[in-house]
């Protein structure tokens, strides 16, 4: 044998090393499937125990404050400067302010939005803007049950304990280029987390979920008829906005779309016409109830170019694809559930009478992956106690 | 266990004071036969010999033409990072010098606005026609066939087709695609995206056969011959006229597998064409996206290409009554 630079044991060794090392990107098995659309059409969930179990300790809904007396005397009478609550009970009201309290600011207590020497006054920026919050939350829990069903929501779902949700987004112009001739990203080259870390578009949000460009880009006919005129660089937009809906709902593609007509309602999930109202429901509470707030937060509160702080779908989802796995908090709230829908939207999905009880979500999926999340709800319970 | 043949790197090295050569009018351009140097590494993966290489003037303006390109892209790339080094390192394969919007149609952008991909695109394009020329010339000077240049000219099709034919019949260079690593990654998603999913694309179907096709018949194939390495089966080129027991044995290894066999000379046209019909199916498939069909799932429902499954009771929503118009 001539002479060799590495000995038989060293050599099997180094290629050993060097295929584990392809495999660095991986998730370590094992990883639960579970069926998500008609067989063969390779429509499955895919979900890793361990992340699901992180997913499900930090998704558990704080204890609540117990329901209190609806009679007596009403806010607007025992207190001053109640715009929005006034109809309600004094014990209610107070049950609901030190409900916004535990959920918005737990730290800073009343005082984050209240002057504590007169609570009427409207001096404090936190306050107008809780104000506007509040319609807000009455707003889509009684005009778009189409995206939040019976579940709705409360501030909990998206301040989770934090004065300014962790989840929100400002207009993003990129990073700094070099400004001449040279050097324009156009749009990409500047990874996220929100869509994916991906070389796609990095500011998708602003045409998409401030502005009402069409989202739309497949083709709706099997020839060119000359009308439709979307082009490759428009798909990527959409694609970066998919890319943030599968990371903000912690779903792949499937969980919508049959992957090889991704266009096509007849060969969509149900869960795509769910998702459907809530990009118009984002674009709802982003117009209507954010950007009239620009003026009233301070300049520190803005984004780089001075807009308004804005919602997108991490903003409640948080990484589940029902926020916090589609326990309603909002239930235990009716103070929160607005005044009666000015709007009615006909259903699409198959089954929007669902009841919101976590067990009944669950149905709503197929039984084997209902299983697996009641394998590890259980699992994590354990854990926790 | 013999290792003797079962090894990753050339046994031997071949030395010869004089370099392989065909006999040629010497002092002419055509003389080749000096400035040559032996390197053991490259032995262990090729020929020992390096050099000599002959680049003339097609070879030098080539190779001119695509550092010009080479500097554009990386300029631009670092430019977009405002010439921040670690930046650049840092976010290169998401960086890219996109070409210009749609709406540019296809007059000339302004150079930030696209501009630099255009220029990029000719020389580029420059660069590979004339290294292309420099394979049909050095392939005439040995008197060789034009396997190769024809070859490299399938994968110019494709090039051409992706950013040149297909955007201009499309009235924009903004249907092509960027410069980049992930950019064009991201660019050839979306185009299947746009285009109703690119699988349903027959053309498309055809050059997977050929791509996949390729990388089994260049396993099956080097697999043989070093497999009869021991009986000098490496030395295929003579087995084809003389057959001797490495070409018999490999022969009889696939018609007892098989009931088949190429020829030691066959072997070579399989393989030229499956890796000449890879990009050429595949440029036609990208040049009949969007030019003359616009969404291939649908095509392939109307031709009976796509099976069909139970319908979802799930309707477009913003067809419904009352449905939100924004």
């Amino acid at each position: 044998m001539d002479k060799t630079y590495f000995s038989r044991f060293t050599r099997q060794t180094l290629l050993l090393i060097a295929s584990i090392a392809l495999l660095a990107g991986c998730e370590l098995p094992p990883n639960k499937t579970a069926q998500w659309g008609f067989r063969g059409t390779g429509m499955v969930d895919v979900e890793h125990p361990a992340t699901m179990q992180a997913n499900f300790a930090a998704n558990q809904v704080p204890e609540g404050i117990p329901a209190a007396d609806p009679s007596g005397p009403r806010a607007s009478q025992v207190y001053k400067n109640v715009q929005v609550l006034g109809d309600l009970s004094a014990g209610q009201f107070t049950r609901v302010m030190l409900s916004i309290s535990n959920w918005v600011a737990p730290q800073q207590g009343c005082a984050y939005c209240h002057n504590l020497a007169n609570f009427a006054d409207d001096s404090l920026y936190t306050k107008v803007v809780a104000r506007k919050m509040l319609q807000m939350t009455r707003h889509i829990n009684a005009d778009w049950k189409s995206h939040v069903q019976a579940t709705g929501v409360t501030c909990y779902t998206c301040h989770r304990g934090n004065p300014v949700p962790s989840n929100i987004w400002f207009k993003d112009e990129g990073p700094r280029t070099a400004m001449g001739y040279l050097g324009n990203r156009m749009g990409v080259g500047s990874p996220k987390p929100s869509m994916g870390n991906s070389s796609l578009p990095f500011d998708p949000f602003t045409n998409y979920l401030d502005n009402k460009d069409n989202i739309r880009m497949a083709s709706t006919t099997a020839i060119p008829t000359g009308e439709d005129r979307q082009s490759i660089k428009q798909t990527e937009w959409t694609y970066a906005l998919m890319m943030h809906f599968s990371k903000s709902l912690g779903v792949n593609c499937t969980f919508c779309h049959n992957t090889r007509a991704f266009a096509d309602w007849q060969q969509s999930t149900p869960e795509r016409s769910v998702a459907w109202y809530g990009i118009r429901m984002v674009r709802d509470l982003n117009n209507d109830y954010m950007k009239p707030l620009t003026e009233v937060f301070p300049a520190h509160r803005l984004g780089p170019t001075g807009d308004v702080a804005k919602t997108y779908c991490a903003t409640c989802h948080q990484g589940v694809y029902k926020p916090l796995y589609g326990v309603s908090m909002a239930r235990d709230y009716p103070e929160l559930q607005g005044p009666s829908p000015s709007v009615v939207v006909a259903p699409a999905a198959k089954d929007s009478s669902e009841e919101s009880s976590p067990k009944k979500n669950k149905k709503s999926r197929s039984n084997a992956s209902a299983k697996l999340e009641a394998e590890i709800g259980s699992a994590a319970k354990t854990a926790a106690n | 266990m013999n290792i003797e043949y079962q090894n990753i790197f050339t046994r031997t090295q071949v030395r010869s004071a004089h370099p392989h050569t065909v006999p040629m009018e010497e002092n002419t351009v055509f003389d080749r036969s000096s400035g040559s140097f032996h390197l053991y590494l490259a032995g262990k993966i090729g020929n020992a010999r390096i050099g000599p290489i002959f680049l003339g003037w097609f070879g030098i303006a080539s190779i001119l033409c695509g550092v010009i390109a080479f500097e554009i892209i990386g300029l631009n790339m670092w430019a977009s990072v405002n010439w921040d080094p670690v930046q650049f390192l840092r976010l290169w394969p998401w960086l890219a010098l996109e070409p210009p919007s749609p709406a540019y149609g296809l007059h000339t952008p302004p150079l930030r606005e696209g501009g630099w991909w255009l220029i990029d695109g000719a020389f580029l394009t420059a660069a590979i026609f004339l290294w292309w020329i420099r394979t049909y010339r050095i392939a005439k000077q040995l008197g060789l066939g034009l396997h190769v240049c024809w070859a490299f000219g399938a994968a110019i099709w494709l090039y051409m087709v992706l950013g040149f034919f297909r955007p201009i019949l499309m009235g924009a260079w903004g249907e092509a695609p960027p410069f980049g690593f992930f950019p064009h990654l991201d660019w050839t998603a979306a185009l299947s995206l746009r285009y109703g999913n690119l699988f349903y694309n027959p053309f498309h179907m055809l050059s997977i056969v050929f791509l996949y096709g390729s990388a089994l018949l260049f396993a099956m194939h080097g697999a043989t011959i070093l497999a009869v390495g021991r009986y000098g089966g490496e030395r295929e080129i003579e087995q084809i006229i003389d057959r001797g027991t490495a070409s018999e044995r490999a022969a009889l290894f696939w018609r007892w597998t098989m009931g088949f066999n190429a020829t030691m000379e066959s072997v070579h046209r399989w393989a030229w064409w499956f890796a000449i019909l890879c990009p050429l199916t595949g440029g036609i498939g990208i040049l009949l996206t969007g030019t003359a069909v616009d969404n291939w799932y649908l095509w392939a429902v109307k031709h009976h290409v796509a099976p069909a499954y139970p319908i979802m009771p799930v309707v477009d929503p913003a067809t419904l009554p009352g449905a939100p118009t924004n």
